[in-house]
């Protein structure tokens, strides 16, 4: 493998370690929020017990977002130094815009969030929390909207040499792809956040510790998922699909294994790409779906790879493949988890199900592993491109930058987070095993 | 519009050093001010909820960098690729122990994490100094716009690398002068045995910082004589490197004489004076080229398109009002003296 190649391999792998943490934070974030809404308008101390709890989980996996996400913004330029000379005039925008206007509020709410309850008061703390909330889903957005320029770029202009620069600010910062991209990447943080809190709940009710909180965590994160998982497909996903279909069909037909063009295209469950071969191996299909899902109608032709230049295919039409599909895969069974529980929670029985709770209890990995898949779907999907139809990965990396010197980051960064991950997993277990409970009673902290 | 965009760079880096500055200064003097872990919980909660938003000035700047003059960021960034990936590995690592410390109660997890907090801010101060050294000094960068520098050169090599006499001079100035910057800030912030201590080193740091001030003065004028120029051709320039001599002499009489708040302001008017004196004298060269002057890449020939970078001022303004809004609001909300005891740290 090449410096192109480890480049690549190092950010996939700290981007996918370094989103571990922001989804988390930003589906809990909101969950906070509506804790502290509770909290105010209930009786009782349980509401307000939980969000300083959540709060606590919170601060570990926005601590190691924090520093797993200063390398992200760096790599630009050590590793795709051609890419941020053609495109910072236009992404540095967002991305000092995200230091600027989230990460000032977050990190400076965040403070007063955990510090500052008694000093506050329940309407201060309250503000805090949704200061903290909007901070953290304002820097989503402007990363989602960067991300959105190099999927479907918009607003820019180019010069002469070939470098682009912004042509409009509304173009760029509210471009359709972005827009529904942020929506379905924040529905999908609600789902992190909401799985977590019903499986640390599920658990809770399993060992028949904290039986108050326990059911208000419950209550919670099942109704939130529900509603979460249900909009990650409807609309969200089903809006994402549409651009997908229209500005990238390459990648469409890739996502699908599909290699013949034609009208009422099947919609195929899975089954094992053959690239070599250009066919679909051992597929199970519904025939026509896939015309409908993309342009609203079954007789709609959908371009199949055979059409388009091999030099145009994304580089691993496996991989994309199988991301897709488990994408797609994991969203069905959470919202398909989340109806049953709903259905057990609105019988009261879901307290007593333990089948059902133990289920929950195991389940948190999905979303954790759904969005990581639909991330690789969409970063797969838009190669060879770094930036759509203007720049290629291949083209984008630093001149001078050597595979060693590469290597040797790559594994920096395995060792560092591997080592970061396994503390961070032991802290908030020990979190998680202490409860809701005031830290004060935790063993002299 | 490009010399706005240059200020404006200079400006938020400035803030970075300087807001930045005093937590990792309280790293580099943590263990030796603070003996007892009381004493290190206190460090901890006075720099605890400031940090983070500290850091993300250098996050902003980055933005801001790499917005307005992308060929220029994209030339420093992958040039200097091993020395940056440390710097950020230095950075998660120093984030990650001053979170994690207290959430365990062990007398082995908080030493190590103390060791971690104190190695990672000492290595970053000096990497500082020697990145600002090396600016100053000029990189190899050829026709092409790009260029690769080694750490350190072998003896053979034509280019020094990163590490030299005049980056490492600067380098030792990073951590004595963040360092005095850092126990002013806990001398202001804390109280006590730790307060004594701090006042002391402190008191020490700042002489040191002054030799090492001039030193450096010096050293630049022989190794690096573009820059050398241009503060003899702007006569303008003249006052800071004054007034950064005589702010560290306040600075240590305010500490002698107890009053350390205006040590600490004293202090941050040090660093700001240094940085704006240096980002003067360069202008317009954001990376100078030790190679041929014509390949150095300066506020004009790096710059994004005009329209662009005038979009970028209307957003700039508002952001950078609101920042400091928050700034206020964050440090008036952990006014007064930090202890241990009582806070989450």
């Amino acid at each position: 493998m090449n410096a192109l190649g480890w480049s690549r391999l190092q950010f996939a792998f700290t981007i996918t370690y370094h989103y571990l943490f922001p989804q988390l934070t930003m589906g809990l974030a909101l969950l906070i929020v509506v804790m502290k809404a509770l909290g105010l308008k209930r009786s009782g101390t349980r509401w307000n017990d939980l969000a300083r709890f959540w709060g606590r989980v919170f601060a570990l996996n926005f601590a190691v977002g924090v520093v797993t996400g200063i390398p992200m913004e760096f790599q630009f330029g050590t590793n795709w130094a051609r890419f941020s000379n053609a495109t910072g005039g236009v992404i540095g925008l967002t991305l000092a815009m995200e230091g600027l206007f989230a990460f000032f509020a977050e990190s400076a709410f965040l403070g007063l969030f955990l510090f500052g309850e008694r000093k506050l008061g329940p309407r201060g703390h309250l503000l805090a929390a949704l200061m903290v909330f909007l901070g953290s889903w304002l820097s989503g957005y402007f990363i989602v909207v960067t991300n959105a320029f190099m999927q479907h770029p918009v607003g820019y202009a180019q010069d002469a040499s070939g470098r682009l620069t912004l042509a409009s600010f509304s173009a760029f910062v509210f471009n359709p792809w972005g827009l529904w991209q942020y929506a379905h990447t924040m529905t999908a943080a609600v789902i992190t956040g909401s799985f977590v809190v019903s499986a640390v709940a599920a658990y809770w009710t399993l060992i028949g510790q904290f039986p108050e909180h326990a059911r208000a965590c419950l209550r919670l994160g099942v109704v939130a998922g529900l509603i979460a998982c249900t909009m990650q497909i409807f609309p969200t996903g089903d809006r994402q699909g549409r651009l997908v279909a229209r500005f990238q069909p390459a990648s469409l037909a890739a996502m699908e294994g599909k290699f013949e063009s034609g009208g009422h295209a099947e919609l195929d469950i899975i089954g094992q790409p053959n690239v070599e071969e250009r066919r679909l191996e051992n597929p199970i299909v519904v025939p026509a779906t896939l015309s409908f899902l993309a342009y609203g109608s079954f007789g709609a032709t959908v371009e199949g790879l055979n059409d388009v230049p091999r030099d145009q295919w994304p580089d691993n039409v496996e991989l994309l493949y199988f991301a897709y599909h488990m994408m797609v895969g994991l969203g069905t069974l959470q919202l398909g988890l989340m109806g049953g529980s709903a259905l057990l929670l609105w019988l009261g029985r879901l307290e007593r199900t333990r089948a059902v709770l133990w289920i929950l209890m195991l389940a948190f990995p999905f979303p954790y592993i759904a969005t990581t898949a639909g991330w690789t779907t969409a970063e797969l999907g838009r190669q060879p491109w770094i930036v759509y139809g203007l720049q290629r990965t291949a083209r984008a990396t630093s001149p001078d930058l050597g595979a060693g010197d590469v290597v040797f980051t790559v594994l920096g960064y395995a060792g560092l987070y591997f080592l970061i991950g396994i503390l961070f997993l032991w802290l908030v277990l020990r979190e998680i095993a202490h409860g809701p409970a005031e830290p004060d009673a935790m063993a002299s902290r | 519009m490009h010399a706005l965009w240059f200020a404006i760079l200079a400006l938020m880096l400035t803030a970075y050093v300087v807001l930045d500055g005093f937590d990792l200064g309280a790293g580099i003097v943590h263990t030796f001010v603070a003996r007892t872990n009381e004493d290190r919980r206190t460090v901890l909660a006075a720099i605890g909820p400031l940090w983070d938003g500290n850091e993300v000035w250098l996050l902003a700047a980055g933005g801001v960098f790499v917005f307005a003059f992308p060929r220029a960021y994209a030339a420093a960034f992958s040039g200097l690729y091993l020395a940056l990936m440390i710097v950020l590995w230095l950075l998660v690592l120093r984030g990650v122990s001053i979170e994690f410390r207290s959430k365990v109660d062990h007398p082995l997890w908080r030493s190590a994490w103390d060791s971690v907090f104190a190695i990672s801010s000492t290595a970053l101060a000096i990497v500082l100094g020697v990145a600002i050294g090396n600016v100053v000094r000029g990189f190899p960068i050829d026709a092409s716009g790009y260029f690769h520098e080694d750490l350190f050169g072998a003896a053979r090599s034509r280019h020094p690398g990163a590490i030299d006499l005049l980056s490492t001079v600067y380098g030792e100035l990073g951590l004595t002068a963040l360092g005095a910057h850092g126990a002013t800030f806990l001398a202001w912030k804390t109280s006590g045995a730790l307060g004594v201590r701090s006042v002391a080193a402190a008191r020490r740091l700042w002489a040191v910082s002054l030799v090492l001030f001039t030193l450096a003065t010096a050293l630049t004028a022989v190794e690096a004589p573009v820059f050398a120029r241009h503060v003899v051709a702007r006569p303008w320039l003249l006052p800071f490197p004054m007034a950064t001599v005589a702010a560290a002499g306040i600075a240590r009489a305010s500490l002698g004489a107890g009053r350390p708040l205006r040590a600490f302001l004293t202090s941050c008017g040090f660093l700001a004076s240094m940085l704006v004196a240096t980002a003067g004298a360069l202008y317009p060269a954001l990376l100078p080229s030790v190679i041929d002057e014509s390949f150095t890449l300066d506020a004009y020939n790096a710059a994004s398109d005009r329209a662009g970078l005038e979009i970028g001022l209307w957003v700039w303004v508002p952001a950078i009002a609101l920042s400091i809004v928050y700034f206020a609001y964050l440090f008036w909300s952990f006014r007064g003296k930090a202890e241990g005891t009582h806070h989450h740290y």
